[in-house]
């Protein structure tokens, strides 16, 4: 079965919920007209058509315009070297579509990686976090209105949201707070260092 | 000598119970370690946050991101030729590698893809199959050095160091080579450079066979690897693996085979499959796919277009000046040339609207570009998808059950690499 067969397979299925097959270069791709159909349509693909493989999803911020977010999917058969793409838009307001991780488990961190550059959120996918920006990052930096230079940050230690586990402990510096010189009872500074011997012999004259 | 128990608690049975109800909290009580970011066996920046019952892991949360440099980010604000450096980045142990497959992501876009020179292409594939032995390699020479067998790493390192050798000759750098072009190479190989790749071709099979001698065989490294961390058929597929860590499984998918690009089809190859997928599967796969570059290797230098020294002047880069940059004694002579070289520098190739994707066979398994295009000659936006973050993804169902030292052999048997994984 060649790509453009599958795609009017799932034309046929799902009707005027999908757009023609648009060929480019030797790839076909199908548009879904309502992103929470994309559940539907990928485990058509995967059980009626044989699509085992998710090669990747991706997204694109079509800034400016509306709908503000298109979700890509990458299909292969691994039987019949058959690639599709399925793609789909999602609006600003919404901002969510249905997780296909219970269809393909690869799509776990593909979905976690979208929502965390992106912030697109995945309905059903257990474990939605940041992945590549650490937990407690406030943007999504692969919008088109993030800066290439980034955005400074007013979350002071935003890198540690869970308390040091020693922290409190002697060897523990906190961000900000002393550090292990001046935690240290027994530092000598100029005014409480004790004469060394050989100033001791200077003071007193003899050698106490 | 009474203990202190023994004084707190005077009945003898009563005394029995408390001690196996400790017993019994000391076995309960899950551990939580986190191994990584900087480990030696995590091969880089990769942290994994185990859970363990005694020596047995409960749970493992891999975590990646400590070298997330935005490279997808940085791709949509510069011209398609300025992000060739970025790529060799990706996998810095096959950069060769990784700039023939963004160089060929580019060219589908822009549909010269088949229109390549012979010579360029035959060169490509030889690059790619010098970067897959100096990966594989490097990540088995890390591997048997993590499993307790250091001389591997020495022997592996050697060959290595001819390869970087091969590439300085060719590209100028060792690491970060930048070879190819949009349309074709930086420059035709020097003469003696396919002499020199024979002269490797015939030292690394001796050196090959002796790390087999050290390893194939050898009890402790089979103990070690059979049947740890095995990912069965289905799984590998279900969990999106690529390269040699799919085929390890048994499925039997190369790209070279199943999507041939540059002249793959002329050339003769196999395709090594595992039988069980465990590490040492993996472990096997590797071995005899380093053996089959060397055959591809072999047969590029009989083939090669042009010969070895290329006498009559084969072409290496498609000969359309609103791809590839004009020679510098035509851009300081002719009027048309100028200007082709001035647009090219100054905005870029110019690309047609559209979205392609292209997967490429790398060393750690199918690096894929999908480039979105508007026009112009800087991508709208482009996704990599590095191999090593998604055959990272599996760990976290292939680590439970397993003892804490077959961490660094999973770890190894997976063969990853960081700067791809964080992009």
């Amino acid at each position: 079965m060649t790509a453009l067969e599958t795609a009017n397979q799932i034309k046929a299925k799902f009707g005027d919920l999908v757009s023609e097959p648009v060929e480019f270069r030797g790839e076909i791709s199908v548009t879904s007209a309502e992103a929470g159909k994309i559940f539907d349509i990928c485990s058509f693909a995967k059980k009626q058509l044989g699509f085992d493989f998710l090669v990747d999803i991706t997204s694109v911020d079509n800034y400016g315009t509306d709908p503000r977010w298109t979700v890509i999917y990458h299909l292969r058969n691994t039987k019949t070297a058959t690639e599709l793409r399925l793609k789909t838009d999602v609006s600003e307001e919404k901002s969510e579509l249905p997780s296909v991780l219970p269809v393909w488990r690869t799509a776990n961190w593909h979905e976690r990686e979208i929502y965390d550059l992106m912030g697109i959120r995945f309905t059903g996918h257990p474990d939605l976090r940041r992945i590549l920006m650490w937990e407690g990052y406030p943007y999504h930096p692969l919008r088109k209105d993030f800066p290439l230079a980034g955005k400074p940050t007013d979350l002071p230690g935003v890198a540690f949201t869970k308390v040091t586990p020693m922290e409190g402990g002697p060897f523990v510096t906190v961000a900000g707070g002393k550090d292990a010189i001046d935690r240290e009872p027994r530092v000598r500074t100029p005014e409480n260092a004790e004469p060394a011997i050989s100033d001791k012999r200077l003071i007193g004259g003899k050698l106490k | 000598m009474p203990t202190v128990q023994d004084i707190e608690i005077r009945d003898s049975a009563a005394r029995t119970a408390a001690a196996e109800e400790e017993l019994r909290d000391v076995q309960g009580e899950k551990m939580v370690l986190n191994m990584g970011p900087s480990h030696p066996a995590t091969h880089g920046v990769l942290r994994i946050v185990l859970e363990l019952d005694g020596e047995v892991i409960t749970k493992a949360d891999p975590d990646v991101g400590y070298l997330h440099r935005g490279d997808e980010k940085i791709a949509e604000n510069m011209t398609y030729t300025q992000f060739i450096p970025y790529t060799d980045r990706l996998d810095y142990l096959a950069p060769l590698a990784n700039n023939v497959a963004y160089a060929l992501a580019v060219e589908k876009l822009l549909g010269i893809h088949d229109k390549l020179p012979p010579r360029c292409q035959y060169i490509r594939v030889m690059c790619c199959e010098l970067a897959r032995i100096s990966a594989h390699l490097l990540g088995l020479g890390a591997f048997a050095m993590d499993t307790g067998a250091i001389t591997v790493f020495l022997l592996t390192f050697t060959e290595r160091e001819k390869i970087y050798n091969l590439a300085e000759a060719a590209s100028g750098a060792r690491l970060t080579n930048s070879y190819t072009r949009i349309g074709g190479l930086m420059r035709d190989i020097p003469p003696t450079w396919c002499a020199q790749v024979k002269q490797f071709c015939d030292e690394f099979e001796v050196a090959l066979a002796e790390v087999e001698t050290l390893l194939t065989r050898n009890r402790i490294w089979v103990d070690r690897l059979r049947d740890v961390g095995v990912i069965s058929k289905p799984m590998a597929i279900d969990y999106g693996l690529t390269g040699p860590n799919l085929r390890g499984s048994g499925v039997d998918w190369d790209l070279r085979k199943n999507q041939p690009y540059l002249c793959y089809q002329d050339l003769e190859f196999d395709i090594p499959i595992g039988s069980v997928g465990d590490c040492y599967d993996r472990y096997m796969v590797r071995q005899e796919e380093m053996r089959q570059s060397v055959r591809i290797l072999r047969q590029c230098l009989q083939k090669i277009p042009g010969g070895w020294t290329n006498d009559v002047k084969e072409p290496v880069s498609v000969a359309d000046g609103k791809i590839t940059l004009p020679s510098k004694q035509k851009v300081l002579s002719s009027m048309e040339e100028l200007i082709h070289q001035f647009m090219l520098v100054t905005e870029g190739v110019n690309c047609p609207p559209g979205e392609i994707y292209f997967g490429h066979e790398n060393p750690k398994g199918e690096l894929g570009f999908y480039i979105n295009s508007r026009g112009g000659g800087t991508p709208y936006r482009m996704k990599i998808r590095g191999p090593s973050f998604i055959n990272l993804s599996i760990l976290g169902e292939l680590l439970p059950g397993c003892m804490i030292s077959d961490v660094p052999v999973v770890l190894g048997s997976l063969d990853f690499v960081m700067g791809e994984s964080d992009r």
